[in-house]
């Protein structure tokens, strides 16, 4: 056993990349579920978004484009959702679980071409003389730009929900679509635009995976990461800074039992692996003495007539 | 023979897709194709499940007149003794099991073999002496590759730790990468992979001076480095053997475990990132294991425990391998439970 | 403009119609799918629904739906109750692994025993686990309010990783020469939950999920509780005053769905799948709950919703095999007939107005 193999710097500038995936995806949910849906199809949208992006970045050569193109690609499955749950009226549970189905086969078929091409290297963002602080500039400024974007975009939700008027009119809908639909809100446009916000970040948290963090195209790549996403918004109490502090830590808990395993700490890793998941159950029940409290018409159907 | 033409299926745990393991086996399908052309048709089903499913679907292929049938994964042992049982005539071949029957034979590939050529590059050209593991699941073919490669840059590099993950998973590329990124973090400059993505790769050309080797495909993309040589899965010779001996009809049931030397596992392009002479001990390795006149694991070795396993000259036999659950001396950790 | 209009009871024809229509589209919008993939949509579409029903083989694949929609139609019934109500066990996944596992680690501590009450032992025990499983979310529900999506979705992920240290563990087989997974139960008679008539696929597995059905159709239509179920997922506030507490309700909705999940786990390792394995659960758990759905949450609409989903599992791989369709084309095919579904059953509780949108 060796502790000190273990770099607590590089530790938390993995942490950050790690993190970003499950931050994109949930921060978009977030904002879904803030809305009262609760679309459980973020792992379909992310593998969508995953094979949009990479297609795109290796046929343009850019994988901001790609990046781009996955959000577009997981906004229009998501529009499936949407046309489903707040046209149809279908029940958002079984909606979300075909949605996954559905993106799995879909980004299989698109992406039969790609298995084993290389894409285009992200680039870190330059800082410069930022990037060499003793510590700080390897944590915090070697990173590419879709890291920050993702921190930038939590700021932004969480401000928007906060102060904007928008924001305020998207929670009421999310607490009670009757009442908003009384006071003369299109709650089921507001839905929509909510839901396809999710669809364009899981697309894009899909696309830092196959663009990013392994980079490569294979079929169910992103392996179950958009359930973590749909557990980190609820861990959050559905606040956009707790989104940011959980998706640090699951990614965190990943890389310190890594890290623990290579410094050759014989840990149970299956147990460690669990760790997350019961963590968040932990937290859900601390959380309950809280007011915090989900939206309250999450995953219930609105009908104008009621 | 009841028809004219020679059918054979096949039977895939991943989708072909995967780039690792399935990619490899539907490679050996098409290369049946290629050989046989007209005389031969193939079929096949991927993302099969292990359990009830495997078994429905390898017995519709019987049905539907598979003269030969190749079950891809261990977990498909029991569902083809089964379905064999029920189909006499039809021929299975399953993949790196240990259950026969007359009409069931086993194939499988000695990787190992592969990882001693790895080791033996790793060991040379590591300089911070740590050299990084990815394991997926602790089972005898992972662990048969962790000591074999172990043996071997131990041998040129007395220095050398081995620092090793487990993913717990046979299929995560995120998990990999991070895998990958931990074991560079900690200091290795080789990284060696036991599972089949190439975010490790990617990984350790990010990082710069780390060097990898491809993982059941070649992963030439990756070359010259850090991808500096590769494990192939080659399953074509095999399969087109195979199903020419059913043509002829001349299929028995038999045990097949195959290395470098039939060309069951090849070792990709040793690339000049690697010193020429490390380069050409690397291939003589490659080929005193390829005519047999060399075995990964001769003696003296022993256990991690300090008993004794191998005496001097003394070579594993197969049956001790194929269950390998110990380390030999000089790795570090547990094998975990 | 067009709008939807609430009926003011769910329409009777549609409620028969709307499958029907359903599966109607997705054959169209499925046979394009194949025809762009360069298949021929009649071959495929037959290959898929009329193969395994009426083709030469029927006679095999007949008995693989009833294993293949057994789990599903078990786990479905079970959900639904809960679903009725507005509890939301989505973990059924976990609470069938634990129930596998609790029901495979007693025969396993036993062996080689055969004693014949070793099956009836592993039956209650894989009730338990399942059930044992499914009291965490319920319990936390009642004592703290958290909610019970995320929880027993959780403890899927905790099952998983429980199941991957069991096979590779305690329960691995000694005589596997080191390989991951247990012995096969298959082989051990007091444990195997064999075919009761050889080569029907009746399992007793099969028997619990039609037994199942049954007790839901009564518990539902003629029973206090199943009243008080109905009334609860209509108008919570109302259900207050039919008698039940609102706890109890949660605690045995989620009871009564996990007890049925984790049988559904012990018939599976006890019969067709045979071992714990890292792989052992195949997601029979999350397709339930499309089965409830699909099944509108009624016992006998979940039974044919179970067997449609099998059929299309079952007539997708003789496809691949005989077309040499992709996997994917498939999961498309079966994402579709869930999203016709999903869409066309609105019209079973509303109907399109045409015309100017009347003062409210």
């Amino acid at each position: 056993m060796d502790l000190s193999a273990i770099n607590p710097v590089l530790l938390l500038a993995a942490l950050l990349a790690a993190a970003t995936p499950i931050l994109l995806a949930a921060t978009g949910e977030l904002i879904a579920e803030k809305a009262g849906v609760l679309n459980l199809g973020v792992e379909g949208m992310m593998i969508t978004g995953a094979i949009c992006g990479f297609a795109t970045a290796v046929e343009t050569g850019s994988p901001l484009l790609g990046f781009a193109a996955a959000a577009v690609g997981g906004a229009a499955l998501s529009l499936l959702f949407a046309f489903l749950t707040q046209v149809a009226l279908a029940n958002q549970v079984a909606s979300g679980l075909a949605l996954t189905l559905f993106g799995l086969g879909l980004s299989a078929l698109l992406g039969q071409s790609y298995v084993g091409v290389k894409p285009p290297r992200m680039e870190d963002v330059n800082f410069g003389p930022l990037a060499d602080i003793p510590l700080i500039g390897r944590i915090f400024f070697q990173h590419d730009l879709v890291l920050y974007l993702g921190v930038v975009l939590v700021a932004s939700v969480w401000a928007f929900l906060k102060y904007t008027r928008s924001g305020l009119i998207l929670k009421a809908v999310g607490e009670n679509h009757d009442a908003a639909h009384a006071l003369g809100y299109k709650v089921v446009r507001i839905r929509t635009l909510a839901i396809m916000f999710g669809g364009a970040c899981a697309g894009a948290g899909g696309a830092y995976i196959s663009l990013v963090r392994v980079p490569q195209w294979t079929e169910g790549m992103t392996a179950g990461v958009g359930w973590i996403a749909l557990a980190l918004v609820v861990f959050a109490s559905w606040k956009p800074w707790r989104v940011l502090l959980g998706a640090y830590l699951f990614g965190g808990i990943t890389q310190l039992q890594l890290n623990l395993q290579g410094a050759g700490v014989a840990i149970p890793v299956e147990y460690l692996a669990m760790s997350p998941y019961i963590i968040t159950i932990v937290v859900l029940v601390l959380l309950s003495a809280d007011k915090a409290q989900a939206p309250a018409s999450l995953g219930r159907t609105f009908h104008a007539s009621q | 023979m009841a028809q004219d033409k020679t059918k054979v299926g096949f039977v895939y745990v991943g989708p072909v897709g995967d780039g690792g393991w399935t990619y490899e086996h539907d490679q050996g399908r098409l290369a049946v194709v290629e050989h046989f052309g007209d005389a031969v048709e193939t079929v096949f089903v991927e993302n099969v499940a292990e359990g009830p499913d495997s078994e429905r679907v390898m017995t519709q292929m019987a049905l539907d007149g598979a003269d030969l049938i190749f079950t891809t994964s261990f977990g498909y042992m029991d569902p083809t003794i089964n379905v064999a049982a029920k189909f006499p005539n039809v021929k299975f071949e399953h993949a790196t099991g240990y259950k026969r029957a007359d009409n069931v034979s086993t194939y499988s590939a000695r990787f190992y073999e592969g990882r001693a050529v790895q080791g033996h590059i790793a060991g040379k050209m590591t300089e911070s002496n740590i050299i990084g593991y990815i394991g997926s699941y602790p089972i005898p073919e992972v662990i048969r590759g962790i000591n074999s490669a172990y043996i071997h840059a131990k041998k040129v590099n007395p220095d050398v730790e081995f620092k090793i993950v487990w993913a717990y998973t046979w299929f995560d590329p995120a998990k990999e990468a991070d895998a990958a990124k931990v074991l560079i973090d900690q200091g290795a400059d080789v990284v060696l992979q036991h599972t089949d993505s190439t975010a490790p790769q990617a990984a350790a050309q990010e990082a710069g001076n780390v060097i990898t080797f491809g993982q059941a495909s070649d992963m030439a993309e990756y070359a010259p480095k850090p991808r500096v040589s590769s494990i192939i899965d080659n399953w074509a010779p095999y399969y087109i053997a195979r199903t020419q001996a059913v043509i002829d009809g001349t299929w028995e049931s038999m045990d097949t475990w195959d290395g470098i030397g039939p060309g069951m596992v090849g070792i990709g392009e040793i690339t000049d990132a690697v010193p020429a002479d490390v380069k050409a001990e690397a291939i003589a390795l490659r080929d005193a294991i390829a005519s047999g006149e060399y075995h990964p694991f001769t003696g003296p070795l022993k256990k991690q425990d300090g008993s004794d396993w191998l005496a001097e000259g003394e070579v594993a036999d197969d049956g001790t391998l194929a269950g390998m659950n110990f380390y030999v001396e000089g790795l570090d950790g547990e094998i975990p439970q | 403009m067009i709008r939807l209009v609430k009926r003011p009871q769910p329409s009777a024809a549609w409620s028969y119609g709307a499958p029907l229509l359903a599966v109607l589209a997705t054959i169209l919008a499925g046979g394009l799918l194949f025809f762009f993939l360069g298949k021929n949509p009649g071959e495929a579409i037959a290959t898929i629904f009329w193969e395994p029903l009426f083709g030469e083989f029927a006679f095999f694949y007949r008995p693989q739906l009833l294993i293949k929609g057994a789990p599903l139609v078990l786990i479905a019934i079970g959900l639904s109750l809960g679903f009725k109500a507005g509890i939301w066990n989505i973990g059924a996944e976990g609470q069938y692994i634990i129930g596998a596992l609790c029901g495979a680690g007693v025969a396993l501590a036993m062996y080689p025993l055969n004693v014949f009450w070793l099956f009836p032992a592993m039956v209650l025990a894989g009730a338990l686990g399942g059930w044992a499983w499914a009291m965490i979310p319920a319990l936390l529900k009642t004592r703290f309010g958290t909610n019970e999506i995320l929880v027993s979705l959780m403890l899927v992920y905790v099952a998983e990783q429980f199941l991957a240290s069991m096979s590779l563990g305690l329960m691995k087989n000694p005589e596997g020469f080191g390989f991951p997974g247990s012995r096969n139960l298959q082989q051990y008679p007091a444990a195997h939950n064999a075919e009761i008539i050889a080569n029907t696929g009746l399992h007793w597995g099969v028997l619990a999920a039609l037994i199942s059905v049954i007790f839901a159709y009564v518990l539902l239509t003629r029973h206090r509780l199943g009243f008080s179920i109905r009334v609860t997922g209509d108008a919570p506030r109302a259900a207050t005053f039919s008698g039940v507490s609102p706890k109890r309700l949660v605690i045995f909705c989620l009871g009564t769905s996990g007890a049925l999940a984790g049988l559904a786990g012990l018939f599976e390792v006890a019969g067709p799948a045979g071992q714990v394995t890292i792989d052992f659960n195949v997601g029979y758990g999350f397709t339930a709950i499309i089965v409830a759905f699909l099944g509108r949450l009624h016992p006998v609409g979940i039974l044919l919703a179970g067997g449609l989903m099998a059929l299309t599992y079952i007539g997708g791989d003789i496809a691949q095999s005989q077309l040499g369709l992709p996997a994917a084309a498939i999961q498309i095919f079966q994402g579709m007939l869930l999203f016709f579904l999903l869409a066309i059953d609105v019209f079973t509780n509303y109907r399109l107005q045409i015309g100017r949108q009347e003062a409210a």
